[in-house]
Order: structure tokens, then C-alpha cells, then sequence
């Protein structure tokens, strides 16, 4: 894969390289952070002075369908040792799928020094660069937020429900099987959690990991990407898009493609997504492409 | 859990108590001691009928006879990032194989809940019990068998 600079993003500097992290693996100003689906992976071993947060553990509310509020996440951003000024780099496995809803929701927050390690695990790994078990402990800080702001970058199912009435693109992220119906979950996933199949009327379907190099996680050029989401589906940096897949953490990911690396000024993520939509009484759904369930 | 394998159930007995740092080294523990299929047994590519249904890790699962009459099991998995597949495996090999077959049909897939607790995601769980599943089945099949198994059976 090419150099991020020669990549022609709108934001490059969002990404970071292995060879940068691995020149400021003990720069107090970098807090790298990994966030896994698997959570043996960072216990068996991560980027040394990496810490872990959990999506569950640490980004979602305990008992609520919601994520964590402002006093947790000022709590969670003084145990990792954070500042507002710290930058922090995500990283993580499945093509950083993980990293970009743990960034995801840390701009529900707006932290505003925050990027992604290109590649993720899979290309350190790939790489032979070092690897630890030790769980390093940072001074806890004191970290100011402002209260989480949902407005921006976050939908919610009766802003969809506007959204899909009005004709606004949508894009769902999930596999081409979820998306016809014939599956309700990703592949190699259980046939369970959702009552009905089928996809929000009007979505159009790009599965997340067509923006992701699968031999090594990085994400794809500008121009590749363009054509994915321009030219095969006719998209605009000047669009109001919402990105939706099961539960939100896949569409975090072309959230972040489309946001940072096209440059889309309005780009929501619903994260209640498909379990919720798929499960709610009364909305529309579409089986395939034109033929619509209700 | 009554009727559980000896091994098997001090296992899940000794995990109930730990907490979610020690219950990861403890399943590292077991990844780390991972052994993959023998090539006697099987070698790439393994064939299709031995993998685990909805098991992103690319979980492989076969057994053969020892001569007590119980079985030995056998395991890959191919993605090198499936540690939680592997730490699986390896905890199933060292606590079902020569164990009772009556008591390794009646295992229940979802162990991998109280080995992983709340730890593994729904679809990794579903990938796990997977596992799990084929062990049993393995156990099933060759109880019904009955005498004279082959040297490695295909499911």
C-alpha cells in the first residue's frame, strides 16, 4: 500500500502509520489505544504502553442501550491517563472496525486529537513489530468534556425514519445477505437478534470492508474509495448520508471513511441500526432492491 | 454440573471464581498451549466437512479412536487473530479427550459462556458453541457407531 500522504485524503493527518507509532511509542503526548472484538487479543499481547478500551466494558452503559455519559467518559479518560491535549491513536482487529467505534463514540465527546493507526493489529502484527503483555499504568488526569453531543454524528430511528421518508441517502454497511434479507445477521454469524429482514427502503448497499485492504487492514486510496461510494453509488461530499449495519460499530467504520478520508460534511451513524429497525413494529422495509415488504 | 467430565467440570468450577483479568490469562494460558492437528490426522487444505459452521475463526474439528475406546480430539484454527478459538480447543482437548463419551455427547455449547463470560461478544459465542457442538457430535456419532472406528472419521 502506498504512503497515507500519497493517498489523497481529504483528512490525512486522522491517519497514522506503523512507522510512526513505532517512533512515538514513548511519547508522553500519544496515548495509543486498542479496541478488539476479541478480548483475549490485547491481554495476549499489543503495542507496547498501548492501553485497552472495551467496547462494552467501557463504552457502553451498563444497563441502558446507550453509551457511556459524560462523568463515565471524563472517569475513562482519567484512568488511561488522557488529557484533552493528549493525542490518542486507535487501534484494533478487523480492519480497525473495533478502533473506529471506540473513535466513533470518543466524538460524541469531541477529543479533539484523535486518529486511527492504519492497517491496525493485522499490519503490526504483519510486520513483526513488538508486541507485550505488560499493562502499562498512566498517571490519572483530569479530563474535561463537554457533555456528548449526539446531534452531529449520531442518528437516532425517528431521524431515520425522516431521513429514509425524505429520500436521503442512506447506506447500509452489512454483508450483501443481510441487506437482501436473506440473512438477518453478518455471515459466519447466528441466524438471531432480529425478527425481520431486509434493509431500510432506498439504502444503498456498500459492505464496510470494501474500504479496507483485507491483506492488511489499511484503509484505500482516495480514489478507490471514490469509486465505491461515487461512481458505483453516487454519492456527494455535500450529501446528508446516514451509515447504519447491525448495531452500529460496522458503520463506524465507512462513518470514518466517508467523514475523514472523503471529506463528507454530514455523515450520521444510527447505531440503533438493524436491531433496532429490523425489530420496531411499523416501519418500512425493502427485501431487495424495489420491492418493498410493507 | 453433574454428569459433565471430571476435568472439564473443575475447570468451569475453577474459572466461576476468577475475574475478568484472571479469566483472560487463564484462557491465554490455554491458546498458548494450542496444538494443531497432526498432519497423521489431517493436512491442508482440511477438508470442508470438518469445519465449524459460523466460526469466524476458521475453527477445524476432527477425532480419533485411542485404544481405551475413548477419543482423542483434534483441532486448527486458521485466522491467526481466533486466540478465543484456540484457547477454546485447547481447553476442549486437555479436558474431553479419553474422557467418558456418554458424558462429552452431553456437553452443552454453552459452556462458552461460563468459560468466557461476558467477555465474548453474541456472534463470537455463536462461533464458539460451534465448537463445542462438533465435539459432541463427534462423541454422538461415534457412540452410535458403535465398534470398529476408523482411523479418523469425517463427520
Amino acid at each position: 500500500m502506498t504512503a497515507i500522504s500519497e493517498r489523497a485524503y481529504a483528512n490525512p493527518e486522522v491517519l497514522v502509520s506503523t512507522d510512526w507509532i513505532t517512533e512515538h511509542l514513548q511519547d508522553p503526548e500519544v496515548r495509543i489505544v486498542e479496541s478488539n472484538e476479541d478480548s483475549l487479543l490485547y491481554p495476549s499481547g499489543h503495542i507496547p504502553g498501548a492501553v485497552e478500551v472495551d467496547w462494552a466494558a467501557d463504552l457502553n452503559d451498563p444497563v441502558r442501550r446507550d453509551y457511556l455519559d459524560r462523568a463515565g467518559f471524563q472517569a475513562l479518560m482519567s484512568r488511561i491517563g488522557v488529557t484533552r491535549d493528549t493525542v490518542v491513536v486507535f487501534y484494533g482487529d478487523k480492519s480497525n472496525w473495533w478502533a473506529t467505534y471506540a473513535f466513533w463514540i470518543f466524538q460524541l465527546f469531541g477529543h479533539p486529537r484523535a486518529r486511527v493507526m492504519d492497517g491496525g493489529r493485522l499490519k503490526w502484527e504483519k510486520e513483526g513489530r513488538p508486541m507485550t503483555r505488560d499493562v502499562p499504568r498512566y498517571p490519572a488526569t483530569t479530563y474535561t468534556s463537554p457533555p456528548r453531543d449526539d446531534r452531529k454524528i449520531r442518528a437516532f430511528r425517528e431521524q431515520v425514519l425522516a431521513h429514509q421518508a425524505a429520500g436521503r441517502p442512506l447506506v447500509d454497511v452489512r454483508s450483501p445477505q443481510e441487506y437482501s434479507g436473506e440473512r438477518t445477521h453478518m455471515p459466519e454469524y447466528p441466524q438471531e437478534g432480529v425478527l425481520r429482514g431486509g434493509h431500510i427502503p432506498g439504502a444503498k448497499s456498500v459492505p464496510w470492508a470494501r474500504a479496507a485492504n483485507p491483506e492488511d487492514g489499511t484503509f484505500r486510496s482516495a480514489a478507490e474509495l471514490r469509486t465505491i461510494y461515487e461512481q458505483e453509488q453516487k454519492l456527494k461530499p455535500t450529501d446528508d448520508v446516514v451509515v447504519y449495519c447491525r448495531i452500529g460499530e460496522r458503520s463506524s467504520h465507512t462513518w470514518f471513511v466517508l467523514t475523514y478520508l472523503l471529506g463528507y460534511r454530514t455523515v450520521r451513524n444510527y447505531d440503533g441500526s438493524w436491531t433496532e429497525w429490523g425489530n420496531s413494529v411499523g416501519l418500512p422495509i425493502e427485501k431487495e432492491t424495489g420491492v418493498k415488504a410493507r | 454440573m453433574t454428569g459433565v467430565p471430571v476435568p472439564l467440570a473443575e475447570v468451569l468450577e475453577d474459572i466461576a471464581h476468577l475475574d475478568r483479568r484472571e479469566r483472560a490469562e487463564t484462557l491465554i494460558d490455554y491458546a498458548d498451549r494450542f496444538r494443531e492437528v497432526p498432519p497423521a490426522v489431517a493436512t491442508r487444505p482440511f477438508p470442508e466437512q470438518h469445519r465449524v459452521p459460523a466460526c469466524e475463526s476458521d475453527a477445524f474439528v476432527w477425532s480419533s479412536p485411542r485404544p481405551d475406546g475413548t477419543l482423542q480430539f483434534h483441532f486448527a484454527v486458521e485466522n491467526p487473530q481466533g486466540i478465543s478459538a484456540r484457547a477454546l480447543c485447547a481447553l476442549l482437548d486437555e479436558t474431553l479427550s479419553g474422557q467418558p463419551l456418554e458424558q462429552v455427547a452431553k456437553v452443552s455449547p454453552e459452556i462458552v459462556f461460563a468459560l468466557f463470560g461476558a467477555e465474548v461478544t453474541m456472534g463470537k459465542g455463536q462461533g464458539l458453541m460451534g465448537i463445542v457442538d462438533l465435539v459432541t457430535r463427534e462423541a454422538r456419532q461415534r457412540l452410535s457407531a458403535g465398534e470398529a472406528p476408523p482411523r479418523c472419521r469425517s463427520r
